[in-house]
């Protein structure tokens, strides 16, 4: 293969991490941006999501696809619903006290993983996805133009990739309209504003907080199940994602939401490209020496416009 | 008795304890109670930063395993002998901190938590890029012959046993001493209200900085002694798991008291034993521990007994 193959495989592999890691990032963006609390057990909701994922492609049998779908309707709507107890147990008792939720966040996060561990095992598995075609890609070259290269290594993606990135484009459409088409979201982002004077004129401000939280990790798990065809379920999952999610919401300039999803398509597409060409690991020492450092030197992130 | 009486005879009467107890306990939980002291000296330095100045530090990790790695390098690839390799620890961890604290500080709140996660996470992954000299993940053992200081076979549980008590008297009394002293008066008025410290002409920043350092020296001195006494160096002591470990022995001991980091170290060590015996799934406690914390006991075992009976516990 050439360099253009290459290319054009690692932006297509990039485009899958990026979009799965936009619906992680934008769940956490929007928990830290509404309550202004960071929630450490979000890979662990995010992990949920795909362990739930295999149980319900599991035990419904039948075609795949149809176990798939209902994994992706049943999986967010579970961990949701998980998140906005644990809000209205848990966090809402520490009055979102920033150190105190950290705390709690991180009990979460080792309780979420343990009983996984308990339940489902410490093997990986993988969920099979609801279709599968090979797609052949062009290549372009100035001689030729546009021509489909032939034979082993031609550079080819699957059907299943291409409907993980217009999903999340699909969802992230929909949470741009809920957050700025409907009631519910203009009462989000003015708890967002001023938590109190919200409160003044009726926002029901705890019921926002539980249904944010909820809507943050439903989104985390939501992306789970998009993936889980690709990478398999397992109860340590939830690491990588919190931390690339965390390093997004940060470049992106914490709890701005349109800074938060170019940030996950920056960070996503680099991803992929650099691990393709270059040491794995050099590559996330450098991105979290680089978010350390945005966060000393540039609190509002790259791209946001208001200090945190 | 005056309360500096009750105070010193607290804390030495609980050394002397520590030291009496090598002679009566059975072998297992001798051994465990030399481990129990060496990342009791961990919390110690933790609650520096977190108890007395309100730093909530999640990246305390890098330190330990700054200690561990600078002796244990040291002695590996440079053939030092424990002495100097042990300075050379405590070093690498004191440089570290004077360097993520100048850069760390500049932040505050959940700003101050996410980088000093970030810095202990760029740690972490530095250790197992260079894995040709840090063997990463499966780290390398330190041979028996090599843990010999000053007449004493380390890897024999008597000497171990002194040693890792000496470590942790020598952390105890000097944070004892620290918060005694003029600097720690400061840093708890830092963190009770940082402006009015600041009214008052202290240069926060400074005071801010030397405890992330003394903090950072001690977590490194504990991770040196750690690996040299038990024979053994690894990236494992550098994941988030070894940064989120003391906090929780902090939180349950009781942050801002002396004697929190011991009693929360051996607390939760024993709660996580004595669990791991029912179920491979023992963070599950850790989990639950640190929940009912936040929830319930806000200032933890000591803190309480401050609270309730004795007011006079540093």
């Amino acid at each position: 293969m050439d360099f253009g193959a290459h290319l054009l495989l690692a932006s297509l592999e990039g485009a899958v991490t990026a979009a799965v890691l936009t619906l992680t990032a934008l769940g956490l963006s929007l928990v830290f941006g509404i309550m202004r609390v960071v929630n450490v057990a979000h890979g662990e909701f995010y992990m949920l999501g795909a362990v739930i994922a295999w149980f319900v492609a599991t035990s419904l049998g039948g075609h795949p696809a149809l176990g798939f779908m209902a994994a992706l309707v049943v999986a967010p709507v579970l961990v949701g619903l998980l998140a906005a107890a644990a809000d209205v147990t848990l966090l809402k008792r520490v009055d979102y006290d920033p150190e105190r939720t950290i705390v709690v966040t991180i009990g979460l996060l080792y309780i979420i993983q343990q009983v996984a561990l308990m339940t489902y095992g410490p093997e990986a598995r993988p969920v099979q996805e609801p279709f599968n075609h090979r797609i052949m890609l062009p290549l372009f070259s100035w001689q030729d133009g546009f021509y489909f290269p032939s034979g082993w290594g031609a550079p080819s993606t699957t059907s299943y990739k291409l409907f993980v990135i217009g999903s999340a484009a699909a969802v992230l459409l929909g949470v741009w309209l809920l957050m700025t088409r409907t009631k519910i979201g203009l009462v989000m982002r003015a708890t967002q504003l001023d938590r109190e004077m919200a409160q003044v004129f009726g926002v029901a401000v705890e019921r926002v907080y539980a249904l944010v939280f909820g809507l943050g990790a439903a989104l985390a798990a939501l992306g789970a199940v998009l993936v889980v065809p690709i990478q398999q379920a397992h109860y340590l999952m939830g690491h990588d994602p919190l931390l690339l999610s965390f390093i997004v919401v940060i470049i992106g300039g914490l709890g701005s939401l349109p800074g938060t999803v170019l940030a996950a398509v920056l960070i996503g597409m680099s991803d992929g490209i650099i691990s393709v060409f270059f040491s794995p690991t050099l590559a996330k020492i450098l991105a979290t020496l680089l978010v350390a450092l945005v966060l000393v030197f540039r609190p509002q992130g790259l791209f946001g416009t208001r200090a945190a | 008795m005056s309360e500096a009486g009750k105070v010193w005879a607290l804390h030495l009467g609980l050394l002397g304890l520590l030291f009496a107890l090598q002679f009566v306990l059975p072998a297992y939980h001798h051994g465990n109670l030399a481990r129990v002291m060496v990342l009791a000296s961990f919390a110690v330095g933790y609650n520096l930063m977190f108890g007395y100045t309100g730093l909530l530090s999640l990246g305390h990790a890098m330190f330990f395993a700054a200690g561990m790695y600078g002796m244990g390098l040291a002695m590996r690839h440079l053939g030092w002998t424990p002495g100097p390799a042990l300075i050379a620890g405590v070093l690498s961890g004191v440089v570290l901190a004077l360097v993520v604290g100048a850069l760390a500080l500049r932040t505050v709140g959940v700003g101050f938590m996410i980088v000093t996660l970030m810095f202990a996470q760029a740690v972490y992954l530095v250790a197992l890029y260079f894995g040709e000299w840090t063997r990463g993940d499966e780290g390398f053992v330190i041979q028996q012959a090599e843990r010999v200081m000053m007449g004493l076979d380390l890897s024999q549980p008597g000497p171990r046993y002194f040693v890792a008590f000496v470590l942790f008297s020598a952390c105890m009394l000097l944070s004892l001493r620290v918060m005694q002293s003029g600097f720690g008066k400061v840093l708890i008025a830092i963190r009770e209200n940082e402006e009015r410290a600041r009214m008052l002409g202290y240069n926060v920043f400074r005071h801010k900085l030397g405890a992330v350092a003394l903090s950072g020296g001690i977590a490194a001195a504990a991770g040196a002694f750690y690996g040299l006494l038990f024979g053994y160096v690894g990236a494992t002591f550098a994941t988030t798991q070894y940064s989120i470990l003391p906090l929780l022995w902090v939180l349950l001991g009781g942050a801002g008291t002396i004697l929190g980091p011991f009693v929360g170290t051996l607390f939760a060590f024993y709660l996580i034993d004595i669990s791991s015996g029912f179920t491979t799934a023992h963070m599950l406690v850790v989990g639950v521990v640190l929940v009912a914390l936040a929830l319930f006991a806000r200032q933890g075992i000591v803190g309480e007994l401050r609270a309730r009976l004795w007011r006079w516990l540093p």
